[in-house]
C-alpha cells in the first residue's frame, strides 16, 4: 500500500491540532514578557491634536506608552503597497501614507495612534483606556460610489477625489461594437458585499529584541514569513533581514488576511526595542473585526451582448473597487490583476473591457480574501449567463455550452492563455449528480410544502499558482511569485523538505509528504516537512492564491530531480551500473533487470560517509531548487446549486449543492474534499449570510458574532463532490490548486439558485431572508396592482 | 478600576444583604449577558453576588396546575424538564432554542426576565402565558413586569426567587432568528389560558416585549392561522435595524403568529 498521490492519507498534523498541542504565536513566551495593547480611534475621521499619556504612564505596570511620532521619528517606514498599477491615463497610481501608529490623521475607526506597554495583558489593556486623545472629528465617506461624488470628504491629499486609479483592460472600442452588433444585450448592476475574514486563530505577534545581539526575533500569524521580513526590512527600516528572524509557527487559519504585515507588528518590533522588552500583542475578535484586512466591495455595472444563437459578443465591466483607507500591501491587485483577467470564465469571448476605479473609503483596508478577485469576476460573469439566459428563454446550461471554450491552449482578450480543461464534461458530470432531470419534480413537491424551489448554475474557472515572475513583474508586481524547496536526504535516508509554502490548516505536513514518498518509495512518516521559520527555510514566497500545490510542490520535484540525479549516481557507482539502469522503488534502489540493489537508507549512508563516491563528486545528499512557474494553472468547475425560499419569512435553505472540480492532479482527494466543503461553506456565507456594515458615520455595526453572520453547519447541506482531471501541462505534477474554488464558484450558484426560485433576478447579495423577502414582494407588486 | 468582589451568599437574606445599599454591586445569575459585558468594559460592577448557591433558587415543580421553575434554573434544565414537557411544552421548546448549548446551560429564567432583553425568548412567555414572577419581597404579575428596554418593575436590590406559570389550554412559540445572534429578530408567543388569549410579541418593539391586541382578537374569535391573514399589523413603534426594518419585522409578526397558533392547534 503506497501513501503516495492520489492516496487519503489522513493528515500528519491533526494529531497535535486535536489534543492541544499545536504551538500557536500567541503560545510563544518570554521570560521578559511585556505586552502591548493599542489606543485605537472611535472615529473614522479625524485629525488627531494631541495624545496626553500622562495619566496611563503611572498606572500600575506600565512600561511605556509610545506614539506615532515616536515611531517615524525613529525611521520606521509607512507601510505600502507591493503592486504598482498604473492608470489608464498613464499616471501612477496614488498611494496616501500609512504609519503603522498615525501621527496626524486617523482615516478609520480602529487606527491605531498610540501603544502602551505594561507587564500584563489586563494592565496595558487598562492602560490603554486612559490614554487620553485629543481628536477633531473630519467628514466621513464610506461607501466606494460616494467616494466619487463631488465634494466627497478627502481622505488623502495625494489621491484628489479618493481616486487611487482608473484603469482598464481590454479593447473598448472592439467591445462597443461587439454590444452594438448584439441581437440581446443583458445589463447587471451588482454589488459584491465586504467580509470579515475571520480565521480561527486571531492575529498576534511576540517580539524580541536582544541587545547584545543587536538581533530581532518575530513570531507572528503569518502565511508568508520571509515576505514579511523582507517587508519589515526593506520598507519599514525595522531591521536589516541578517538581523531579522521571523517565525510564522502554527497558524490556525490565515484566508488571505495573514498575509499582509501589520501596523501591530511592526509596533511590537519597534516597541521591543524601545523598552528592551519581549512584547506581546493577541488580537481579540473584536479588535480582528475592527482590523483584520476586508475582502470584496465591488460595485459593477456590466453589460454582456449576444447574437441571435446565444453566442457572446461583447462584455463590458465598470467597476468600483474599495480600498478602505489605505492601501495594503496587495490591495491594488485585487481587482485590477486578479478580477479583470478572468471575465471571460469559461467561454470563448473575443471582446471584453473592464474598467477599475479603485477608491479611499474611512472603513477598514481591503485586500486578498479567499479567492481575491476572482469570486468578484466569477460572480458576475456567472449572475450574467444566468440572467441572460433566462431573459432569451434559453436553458442556462444550453447557453453556457454554447459558448464554452472547447480547445486549448486558449487565449482570451484579457491576458489569460488557459491551458487545459474539459468544460463540457464537468458540467454534464455536475449535471448528472445532481438530478438536474428530476428538478421540475422537486420542485413541485416543494410547492406542495409552501416553498419556492430554485435551482442555480455556475461554471467557473479561476487562476491559480501565482504566477510566473516575469510576467507579474511587467503588469507591477514588486516581488517575483516563485517558490523555492530544499530536499535534505539525511545520512540515514530519512528526509526533510524545506519549503517556503506556508500551512495554516492546508495540510502540507502531508500532501508534501506524499509526492515524496511517490517518488522515492519511502513511508510518509520518514519526510518531515519543514516550513515557516526564516532561519531554517531558505526564503520563499508563502502561501495564497492556491499557489502550494502548483508552485510549491513544483519546488519540490525541481529539487527531487537533483537528489535523484545524484542517487543515480552513487547507485551506479556503488553496484557498478549504468546511471540509465537505475530504478527506485519501494524504498529499493536498483539496477532494472537484476537483484543487485541498494537500500534507499544504504545511499544516503554512503553520501555522508563518502568513503566510495565517484571522483569529483561532494559528499552529501541534499539540493535546492527555485521554482518559477510558465503560466498560471486554471482549475475550473461546475457547481448546481438547489435552494428552498420561505415565501413568508424569505428565509433561504440551500438544500443540495454539487460540485464539480478540475483541479488537474489530485494528491489527497480527503484534503481536497475538505478544501471544497470549507471554500463552498465560505461561499455559502458570502452569498447568504456574512456582510460587513458601517454605518454613514463610518461605525461599524458588524463588529462581533452578535451581528456578523458567519455560516454554520445547519447552513449547508451535505456536499456532493465530483472531479474531473486533466492535469495541468504546465507543472511537473499536473496539479492546479484547490482552496479557494469554493469560495469563487459558489456564490452566483447561490444566488442564482434563489432567484430562479423566487422569479426575480434583482436581488442583492448577501441574500438575507429580509432581502429575499423584499425581493419577493418587489416581483409580486405589479401582479398584485393588475 | 475592574477590581471585582465575588460573593456567593448561601441565603436569600445574605444575598439581599449584599445588594442592600451598594450602587456597586450586582446580582449574578448565569452570566450570559453580565460577563461578556465586564469583558468589554461595557459594565464594571464592584461586587458580584452569585445567588446560584442558594438553596431553592434552582428546580421545577408542579404546584397543582402551577409550574414553579426557580430563578436560577437553566434554560437547559427547563428544556428537557419533564414537568414543563408536560405542563406547558412551548415553554420547554423556548428554552431548548435560546443561544447554543453553552448559553443554555449558564442561562438561567430568572436572569433573563430581569435583564428584559427587547429580543430575549422568556419575556415572551411570561406575557402570554400571564405568569407571576416571584421575589424575596413580593409577586409581580406579567403584565406589570415589563417597564420598557432592560426595564423592570424590581426595585433595587429585589431579587427573583421563582416564576409561577399557570395551565393553560394551548400554547405555542413561533421564533424567527436573527441570523448571527440567534436572538429573536421577531418571535411569537400564544396562549389560551386563564385570562384568555394572549399573544405575546418579542424582538420586535423598540420598548421590547408587547402584547398584540389585534392578533389576541382575532384567535379569541377563531382560533386558526387563516384568521390571522387580515389583523392589522403596525410598523408603528417597532425596532427597525439592518437584520430587519420596521416593515419586515412587521411582516414577521403575521408569519409568526400563524406558526405558533398552528403548532398550539396541532398539540
Amino acid at each position: 500500500m503506497t501513501s503516495g498521490i492520489g492516496q487519503n492519507v489522513k493528515r500528519k498534523e491533526d494529531k497535535r491540532f486535536i489534543t492541544g498541542k499545536g504551538r500557536y504565536t500567541d503560545d510563544h513566551r518570554n521570560d521578559n514578557q511585556a505586552y502591548a495593547a493599542f489606543v485605537r480611534s472611535p472615529h473614522a475621521h479625524a485629525k488627531v491634536l494631541g495624545i496626553d499619556a500622562e495619566e496611563a504612564r503611572g498606572m500600575e505596570g506600565v512600561i511605556d506608552v509610545l506614539d506615532g511620532h515616536q515611531l517615524t521619528g525613529d525611521g520606521i517606514g509607512n507601510l505600502i503597497c507591493g503592486w504598482a498599477i498604473t492608470s489608464k491615463d498613464g499616471s501612477p497610481m496614488n498611494m496616501g501614507a500609512w504609519s503603522a501608529l498615525a501621527t496626524d490623521t486617523v482615516r478609520y475607526v480602529g487606527d491605531a495612534v498610540a501603544v502602551v506597554i505594561a507587564e500584563t495583558n489586563a494592565q496595558a489593556r487598562i492602560a490603554a483606556e486612559a490614554v487620553m486623545v485629543d481628536y477633531e472629528e473630519l467628514p466621513v465617506v464610506v461607501h466606494a460610489i460616494d467616494a466619487l461624488k463631488d465634494g466627497a470628504p478627502q481622505i488623502h491629499d495625494n489621491a484628489p477625489g479618493n481616486l487611487i486609479y482608473d484603469w482598464e483592460l481590454g479593447d473598448e472600442a472592439a467591445t462597443d461594437a461587439g454590444l452594438a452588433e448584439a441581437a440581446h444585450v443583458t445589463t447587471l448592476d451588482l454589488t459584491n458585499n465586504r467580509l470579515s475574514p475571520n480565521p480561527m486563530e486571531p492575529r498576534s505577534a511576540v517580539a524580541t529584541y536582544d541587545h547584545a545581539e543587536d538581533h530581532y526575533t518575530l513570531y507572528t500569524t503569518s502565511q508568508n514569513p520571509h515576505v514579511a521580513r523582507l517587508v519589515l526590512s526593506a520598507f519599514y527600516n525595522v531591521a536589516p533581514e541578517h538581523k531579522l528572524r521571523v517565525i510564522a509557527p502554527d497558524v490556525g487559519g490565515g484566508f488571505g488576511a495573514k498575509i499582509y504585515i501589520y501596523p501591530e507588528e511592526i509596533t511590537c518590533l519597534w516597541a521591543s526595542m524601545k523598552t528592551n522588552r519581549s512584547v506581546k500583542w493577541t488580537s481579540e475578535r473584536g479588535e480582528a473585526f475592527l482590523t483584520d484586512m476586508h475582502g470584496r466591495d465591488h460595485v459593477t455595472h456590466a453589460k454582456m451582448g449576444f447574437d441571435k444563437d446565444g453566442r457572446i459578443t461583447g462584455f463590458k465591466i465598470d467597476t468600483i473597487a474599495n480600498l478602505g483607507a489605505y492601501m495594503s500591501l496587495f490591495s491594488s491587485s485585487v481587482p485590477t490583476y486578479l478580477y479583470a483577467p478572468l471575465m471571460s470564465g469559461q467561454y470563448d469571448i473575443q471582446n471584453i473591457h473592464c474598467n477599475v476605479r479603485a477608491v479611499y473609503t474611512n472603513t477598514v483596508p481591503v485586500d486578498a480574501y479567499r479567492g481575491a478577485g476572482r469570486p468578484e469576476a466569477t460572480y458576475l460573469v456567472e449572475r450574467m449567463m444566468e440572467t441572460a439566459a433566462r431573459e432569451m428563454g434559453m436553458d442556462p446550461a444550453e447557453l453556457r455550452r454554447r459558448n464554452f471554450v472547447q480547445e486549448f491552449p486558449h487565449q482570451t482578450p484579457v491576458l489569460m492563455q488557459y491551458d487545459a480543461g474539459d468544460f463540457p464534461k464537468i458540467l454534464e458530470l455536475a449535471q448528472e449528480a445532481a438530478d438536474v432531470a428530476g428538478f421540475e419534480e422537486r420542485r413541485r413537491e416543494a410547492e406542495s410544502r409552501g416553498k419556492l424551489r430554485g435551482i442555480g448554475y455556475s461554471t467557473f474557472i479561476e487562476a491559480c499558482g501565482l504566477a510566473p515572475s516575469k510576467a507579474a513583474g511587467s503588469l507591477g508586481a514588486g516581488v517575483g511569485l516563485w517558490e523555492s524547496a530544499e530536499v535534505r536526504v539525511n545520512p540515514a535516508g530519512t528526509i526533510e523538505i524545506l519549503t517556503g509554502s506556508h500551512s495554516h490548516g492546508q495540510g502540507h505536513e502531508t500532501t508534501f509528504a506524499q509526492i515524496v514518498a511517490e517518488r522515492f518509495g519511502v513511508p510518509v512518516d520518514s519526510v518531515q516537512i519543514v516550513h515557516g521559520d526564516t532561519d531554517k527555510v531558505q526564503f520563499g514566497m508563502g502561501t495564497y492564491g492556491s499557489r502550494s500545490g502548483p508552485v510549491g510542490m513544483s519546488a519540490v520535484v525541481k529539487a527531487m530531480d537533483k537528489v535523484e540525479e545524484k542517487v543515480r549516481q552513487i547507485a551506479a557507482h556503488t553496484l557498478e551500473a549504468s546511471e540509465d539502469d537505475i530504478e527506485i522503488s519501494g524504498g529499493q534502489v536498483k539496477v532494472k533487470g537484476t537483484d543487485k540493489a541498494m537500500a534507499w537508507h544504504e545511499v544516503g549512508l554512503a553520501a555522508y560517509v563518502a568513503h566510495n563516491l565517484p571522483d569529483g563528486m561532494e559528499p552529501g545528499l541534499k539540493e535546492t531548487a527555485f521554482f518559477d512557474p510558465v503560466n498560471f494553472s486554471f482549475p475550473s468547475g461546475a457547481f448546481i446549486c438547489e435552494v428552498e425560499v420561505d415565501p413568508d419569512t424569505g428565509q433561504t435553505q440551500v438544500v443540495r449543492f454539487t460540485s464539480a472540480d478540475d483541479f488537474g492532479v489530485i494528491v489527497n482527494p480527503m484534503i481536497v474534499e475538505g478544501q471544497v466543503h470549507g471554500g463552498v461553506t465560505q461561499g455559502i456565507g458570502q452569498a447568504l449570510l456574512e456582510q460587513v456594515v458601517y454605518d454613514e458615520q463610518g461605525q461599524l455595526l458588524t463588529g462581533s458574532y452578535m451581528d456578523y453572520t458567519m455560516p454554520r453547519a445547519a447552513d449547508v447541506p451535505f456536499f456532493d463532490v465530483q472531479h474531473h482531471e486533466t492535469p495541468s501541462p504546465n507543472n511537473p505534477l499536473g496539479v492546479k490548486g484547490c482552496g479557494e474554488a469554493g469560495a469563487i464558484g459558489a456564490p452566483p450558484a447561490v444566488i442564482n439558485a434563489i432567484t430562479d426560485a423566487i422569479g426575480t433576478n434583482d436581488l442583492a447579495m448577501p441574500a438575507t431572508p429580509q432581502a429575499v423577502w423584499r425581493a419577493l414582494r418587489a416581483a409580486q407588486k405589479p401582479m398584485a396592482a393588475e | 478600576m475592574y477590581e471585582t468582589r465575588y460573593h456567593k451568599p448561601a441565603t436569600i437574606d445574605d444575598a439581599a444583604a449584599l445588594l442592600s445599599g451598594n450602587d456597586e454591586a450586582m446580582l449574578l445569575a448565569g452570566g450570559q449577558t453580565l460577563l461578556p459585558t465586564m469583558k468589554q468594559h461595557l459594565a464594571a460592577p464592584g461586587d458580584l453576588v452569585d445567588i446560584r448557591g442558594i438553596d431553592g433558587m434552582a428546580g421545577i415543580r408542579a404546584e397543582g396546575d402551577t409550574l414553579v421553575i426557580g430563578a436560577a434554573t437553566t434554560h437547559a434544565d427547563v428544556a428537557r424538564s419533564d414537568a414543563v414537557r408536560k405542563h406547558c411544552p412551548a415553554l420547554a421548546e423556548l428554552a431548548e432554542g435560546i443561544g447554543d448549548a453553552a448559553v443554555r446551560n449558564m442561562g438561567t429564567i430568572g436572569g433573563s426576565l430581569a435583564n428584559n432583553d427587547p429580543s430575549a425568548c422568556y419575556p415572551a412567555a411570561l406575557l402570554a402565558l400571564g405568569g407571576t414572577v416571584v421575589t424575596n419581597t413580593r409577586e409581580i404579575t406579567a403584565d406589570d413586569f415589563f417597564e420598557g428596554l432592560f426595564t423592570t418593575a424590581l426595585d433595587e436590590g429585589e431579587i427573583i426567587t421563582a416564576v409561577r406559570f399557570p395551565a393553560v389550554k394551548k400554547a405555542a412559540y413561533a421564533k424567527f432568528a436573527q441570523p448571527a445572534s440567534r436572538f429573536a429578530l421577531v418571535a411569537v408567543f400564544v396562549a389560551d389560558g386563564p385570562g384568555g388569549v394572549r399573544v405575546a410579541v418579542t424582538g420586535a418593539g423598540e420598548d421590547g416585549v408587547f402584547r398584540h391586541e389585534g392578533l389576541e382578537a382575532a384567535l379569541s374569535g377563531d382560533w386558526s392561522a387563516a384568521a390571522l391573514d387580515d389583523v392589522e399589523i403596525s410598523e408603528d413603534g417597532l425596532m427597525s435595524d439592518f437584520h430587519g426594518s420596521a416593515d419586515y419585522r412587521a411582516n414577521l409578526i403575521r408569519a409568526m403568529a400563524k406558526r405558533a397558533a398552528e403548532a398550539a392547534s396541532a398539540r
